[in-house]
């Protein structure tokens, strides 16, 4: 096992602890507003200190960890089986299924991500499901062009040979022997997108158009911080901080499993 | 070259038919009509309002003679009014460009500056000091995100340190300065900007060069180089860098829809009338010819830019316009 794998494991393992336990680790309600400790730094009795309702910070970080996660984890999967089925496609039906996915993929491409996103989320509502779901699909193409790469190359190796002389169906082809043959990259670039979905939707929330207080993210806390500039450090430091070290973490992750799988 | 500019030019035709019908989608995706959830969201809009919207899509038509109706004001670049001040939207994102694109340009070229030497000192002694180093701060700044960063910046360099402004574009007193005043004020008010959107695209493009340099380096014609007896110097300078530089046009190009992306926030972040922060303003306030405008331009842009980075790859490579040929 590699130095940056490891790294990346025991960073993940960290957060999705602190997520999955956000409620026994957290000393107070996230969303309990406190009037009588408002904007207090951290101590004692509040770790990262208070927001300007009197919130606990470290709390609503340790909630905020389970929107981030969640929505970087669901955001990739959707992004992955969208990818997987239109790269499969293209790669293997070739011809003009190939030509008109890849066209659509290079259209999409044009649009610039955060424009895209923000029209969706501009007539939909903003919530955290449609966020998700508008993270994930407008990052399809990327692994889409992967596993076409991966299948029109799998496609002309004896085995895949062996089964069409067979008389094996396309499906069984597709799903039992090339897209498993082809997963290694994929997981790869899906553990890497983990990190850019967490950091689109930090991006969003923090301009007000993510994950809608009351409900905490590390993108809205950070809302805060703009407005308490200079006045209150811990707000600026501690959210951006869960965002940088969860980022690196799944940056290591994908770079040592790149390294792994070879 | 000619054939292959002209091939490249006729590409882009059913590109942008495809860059405007999903833009079109995009309005149509939600349920029902545009109008009945612009009232929704925002119950002030008036009939009048919601009657000018039905107009400008000419929502009572069936769908494809919308899109084609909404395709032909297009082309003439009419882009209808803005809800929020009943402005043309040409205009409003007309005068919204030099700002952005200066910004943008700034930055391109110096991560272009630094990024290149960088990935190249990396790959000539990989695993060295050097490397190791760069490769640690490439893995930092791909984490760091932008507007934490840029927060943090404000704060020190801003709040406490008071050497640098941390929103607009001009100072109080810039009404009074003189012409280089005027210019050096608003000089100084970019450098936050421009520096914090120079640090992702700095760690990427370095680590891009620094692939293309050690893929070089490994080539046969770096042996035979090195076997005839040439300076080390002339060996990575000019015969690997220059073969290095080549895939690197290309990300200029590549790289416009990030920055596109990039200047919504940072625009916001630091108060600059560009268009990242016209977008944002025309999200806010559900402006949606703006936000269509806005939408296609971005798109046709990030076409136009790989557009021009692959004909400028053919022009330096002539490899590339037989091969597509």
């Amino acid at each position: 096992m590699n130095k940056l794998l490891l790294t990346g494991i025991i960073i993940i393992g960290i957060l999705t602890l602190a997520a999955v336990f956000a409620p026994f680790i957290s000393p107070y309600d996230p969303n309990q507003i406190n009037e009588g400790s408002m904007l207090m730094p951290p101590s004692r009795a509040h770790l990262f200190g208070t927001d300007s309702l009197g919130r606990d910070l470290f709390s609503r970080m340790a909630y905020g960890a389970r929107i981030s996660l969640t929505i970087g984890l669901l955001a990739v999967g959707i992004s992955t089986v969208v990818g997987i089925f239109f790269g499969s496609v293209a790669g293997y039906f070739g011809s003009w299924a190939d030509s008109l996915i890849m066209r659509f993929v290079d259209i999409m491409l044009c649009f610039p991500t955060f424009f895209l996103i923000l029209s969706v989320v501009a007539i939909l509502e903003p919530s955290i499901y449609n966020i998700m779901i508008i993270i994930g699909l407008t990052n399809w193409m990327g692994v889409a062009r992967l596993i076409r790469a991966e299948i029109l190359s799998l496609k002309e190796r004896e085995f895949i040979q062996a089964e069409v002389a067979l008389g094996a169906s396309h499906p069984r082809i597709i799903f039992y022997h090339l897209i498993p043959n082809a997963v290694g990259p994929v997981i790869v670039s899906a553990v890497l997108g983990i990190a850019g979905a967490i950091l689109l939707e930090s991006g969003l929330s923090f301009l007000g158009l993510g994950v809608q207080p009351p409900t905490a993210s590390w993108g809205n806390i950070l809302i805060e911080a703009k407005s308490t500039l200079g006045v209150a450090w811990w707000i600026t430091i501690f959210p951006g901080m869960a965002i940088f070290v969860t980022i690196l973490g799944f940056n290591f992750l994908g770079e040592g499993l790149k390294k792994k799988i070879g | 070259m000619i054939a292959y500019i002209l091939k490249r030019l006729l590409g882009i035709i059913p590109m942008l038919i495809g860059i405007t019908l999903i833009s079109f989608l995009v309005i149509h995706l939600a349920p029902g009509k545009p109008t009945t959830i612009q009232q929704a969201l925002n119950p002030k809009v008036s009939l009048e309002v919601r009657d000018r919207l039905e107009k400008l899509y000419g929502l009572d038509k069936p769908l494809p003679v919308q899109y084609f109706n909404w395709l032909n004001r297009f082309i003439r670049f009419d882009f209808g009014r803005s809800f929020a001040d009943d402005r043309p939207v040409t205009e409003k994102i007309l005068e919204r460009i030099p700002l952005t694109l200066v910004i943008n340009i700034i930055s391109l070229f110096l991560i272009f500056l630094l990024a290149i030497p960088i990935g190249v000192k990396s790959a000539v002694r990989p695993g060295g000091l050097f490397d190791k180093s760069s490769t640690a701060f490439v893995f930092i700044f791909f984490a760091l995100p932008g507007f934490w960063l840029a927060l943090i910046l404000m704060n020190w360099l801003g709040v406490q340190l008071r050497l640098l402004p941390v929103s607009g574009i001009k100072s109080l007193d810039f009404e009074y300065l003189g012409f280089w005043g005027k210019l050096m004020d608003q000089a100084w008010h970019l450098v936050l900007p421009i520096f914090v959107s120079c640090v992702g695209g700095l760690a990427g493009l370095s680590r891009y060069m620094r692939q293309n340099m050690m893929e070089a380096l490994e080539q046969p014609y770096i042996y035979t180089a090195r076997a005839k007896g040439l300076s080390e110097n002339k060996v990575v300078y000019k015969h690997a860098l220059r073969n290095a530089l080549l895939p690197v046009v290309t990300i200029l190009g590549l790289s416009i829809p990030g920055l596109l992306g990039g200047s919504v926030i940072f625009e916001s972040l630091f108060a600059l009338p560009g268009i990242g922060r016209l977008f944002y303003e025309a999200v806010m306030m559900r402006d949606y010819p703006l936000i269509m405008a806005e939408l296609v331009i971005g798109a046709a842009l990030t076409l136009l830019g790989s557009l021009m980075a692959d004909i400028g790859y053919a022009c330096v490579d002539p490899r590339i316009r037989y091969k597509k040929q």
